[in-house]
């Protein structure tokens, strides 16, 4: 309890400890390493708790699933390199529901590239593997929301059993800053999953087979999904201009937002916090009045891609700010929407 | 000669007759195992993980929590599971494929951790499920689709799983080979693997096993290729 003065990916070690999970396997990777390292700190004090660090990111995604199976909330983190092997586990645990909770840190991409930003990450997270994407995606924006959608992560994926996610990035993973620790001793919900009587498979003989279950899935997914969805509005009363953003790029927009308010600029920012599901009843009623929408990104359009889809037919001027793998200043950002209007 | 057991308790029957073609392996060492698990009465507290490939047929055979995973990716699951409940005994049941090519790092460093997990891989010398291609097992001249020519020992030498395993494994690991031709041998080795596994350890028992489909043989030429491969493959307690 109380507030604390830590790194970014120090505070979800601690978040995932204090939302209930039990295991953490991993494998190092930068800018996610330091998960792993504090979780097994935290399990040096806390003999409940334990942990493995796995050859290599598919053995970690499979055995948070193993883990998961018995009824144990586990988690894994990674980035980049490590989120496209972890896919495969991801897969496995969204055709059998399996509620594992990993906190990706995005790194730069394409390939290897850069380890410690971008918002590249995107798609992969959402819709990584060979599925329709029923997963739970947050993207948080600073150190306090790394801890409480870290516990919101864990009650979600267990209560609607679909694989989850934190996706970050490395700036807020290495970050330090003042975070209030305020969910010690919570506890999942957490039942075995393979129990006696029950025989699970993802290799299915017919198409029909498989189709019903995917049919199935979606449907549930459509009808949770707005309990799940989550968005913040900041300074949208009355705004014309509405700007998307998502993660540490929707913080500097806020900075920027703030400036062009006092100028009398009427702009605001949407901020979807599920990138999965998208937050279409949010983002209908706030952008159903904008005059110009506007998505900035750190990446080639992953997020307005998101948003594209499910707005395709609203009849607004859009403009796309990308800089694929590249950071925001809120000057830059400031700047920018000062030229566009 | 000791007559074989019927039925083992730990069947499911709905799941039967199993759904392996005629002349396969498979079912002779699910059997031994379901006999083993009978005999050790440990139904109530064992879980079995399947791998991809014919092994993935197995999803449904016994009356036992059980899930088929991803190709290659058995272990590591079963690892997870055993970490999560100690208490239960987690057998992962996979191919020559899944253990030594596409799961071979698995294979490796969950002997390295000395897991105490069973792993049972099912040595057919080649990939059956996929329509019979080169495995790290298959054997010199052996032919398949993608060794059409037969394989050559010279351009990649064939892999013995448990002997690579040897060098790695904990003390009180348990390693051996048996062979669907011997299925009361094969059940001696199985019954000590889960053993290993109470007693804290890693174990891995492979079992040669014959493929007809694939082979492209005959009952008496099924035989004879067994015969060959347990002249190659060294059998018997590799580690124990």
């Amino acid at each position: 309890m109380g507030k604390n003065f830590l790194m970014g990916n120090q505070v979800l070690a601690r978040a995932a400890s204090d939302a209930g999970a039990k295991m953490m396997f991993g494998y190092p990777i930068t800018p996610a390493s330091e998960i792993l390292e504090t979780w097994i700190k935290i399990a040096g004090e806390n003999e409940q708790l334990r942990y493995l660090q796995t050859e290599d990111e598919m053995a970690a995604g499979f055995a948070t699933i193993g883990a998961c199976l018995a009824g144990v909330p586990a988690f894994t983190a990674t980035s980049g390199p490590g989120n496209v092997l972890m896919q495969d586990a991801f897969s496995m645990a969204e055709a059998l529901r399996v509620p594992t909770v990993a906190m990706i840190m995005q790194r730069g991409g394409l390939s290897t590239s850069t380890v410690i930003y971008s918002q590249e990450e995107v798609r992969l997270t959402c819709f990584g593997g060979n599925g329709e994407g029923f997963r739970i995606v947050y993207s948080t924006s600073n150190l306090q929301e790394l801890y409480d959608y870290t516990l919101k992560a864990f009650q979600s994926a267990w209560q609607y059993r679909f694989p989850t996610f934190i996706l970050a990035d490395g700036y807020q993973g290495k970050m330090k800053g003042e975070v209030e620790f305020k969910g010690e001793g919570l506890e999942i919900e957490a039942q075995p999953i393979l129990k006696p009587g029950v025989n699970l498979r993802n290799c299915y003989n017919l198409e029909e087979e498989i189709g019903e279950i995917i049919s199935q899935y979606s449907d549930e997914y459509q009808r949770v999904r707005e309990k799940i969805e989550e968005f913040e509005e900041y300074q949208l009363e009355g705004a014309k201009t509405i700007i998307i953003a998502h993660g540490i790029v929707a913080a500097a927009v806020k900075s920027a937002v703030d400036r062009l308010r006092k100028e009398g600029q009427s702009v605001g920012l949407f901020r979807p916090i599920t990138l999965r599901p998208f937050p279409v009843k949010g983002a209908k009623k706030v952008l159903e009045k904008a005059e110009k929408i506007i998505v900035i990104e750190s990446a080639l359009g992953q997020l307005s891609e998101l948003f594209k889809t499910e707005f395709y037919w609203i009849n607004v001027p859009l403009v796309e700010i990308n800089k694929p793998a590249v950071g925001f200043t809120p000057e830059e950002i400031y700047g920018t929407i000062t030229q566009l209007s | 000669m000791e007559p074989l057991l019927s039925f083992p308790k730990c069947y499911k029957k709905e799941s039967k007759p199993h759904k392996f073609c005629p002349g396969c392996g498979h079912p002779i060492v699910l059997k031994m195992l379901g006999q083993v698990i009978d005999e050790l009465g440990i139904q109530e507290k064992s879980v079995f993980l399947v791998d991809i490939g014919c092994s993935l047929l197995a999803w449904d055979f016994y009356d036992l929590p059980t899930s088929q995973t991803h190709h290659g990716r058995t272990v590591p699951v079963a690892a997870g599971f055993k970490m999560a409940d100690p208490k239960k005994i987690v057998i992962a049941y996979v191919g020559d494929g899944g253990a030594y090519a596409i799961g071979l790092q698995h294979t490796i460093t969950s002997c390295l951790r000395n897991d105490p997990v069973t792993t049972i891989v099912v040595n057919n010398t080649l990939y059956a499920m996929t329509g019979g291609q080169m495995a790290p097992t298959t054997v010199e001249n052996e032919k398949t689709t993608t060794s059409p020519a037969g394989k050559k020992e010279e351009e990649f030498r064939t892999l013995h799983g448990p002997e690579l395993l040897t060098g790695i494994a904990h003390p009180r690991a348990y390693l051996a080979r048996g062979t669907t031709d011997k299925p009361l041998v094969l059940k001696q080795y199985l019954k000590k693997a889960i053993e290993t596994q109470l007693a804290g350890h890693f174990s891995l028992v492979e079992s040669l096993s014959a493929c007809p489909l694939n082979w492209q043989t005959d009952a008496q030429k099924t035989i004879e290729r067994m015969k060959a491969l347990e002249a190659f493959y060294q059998l018997g307690e590799i580690k124990k």
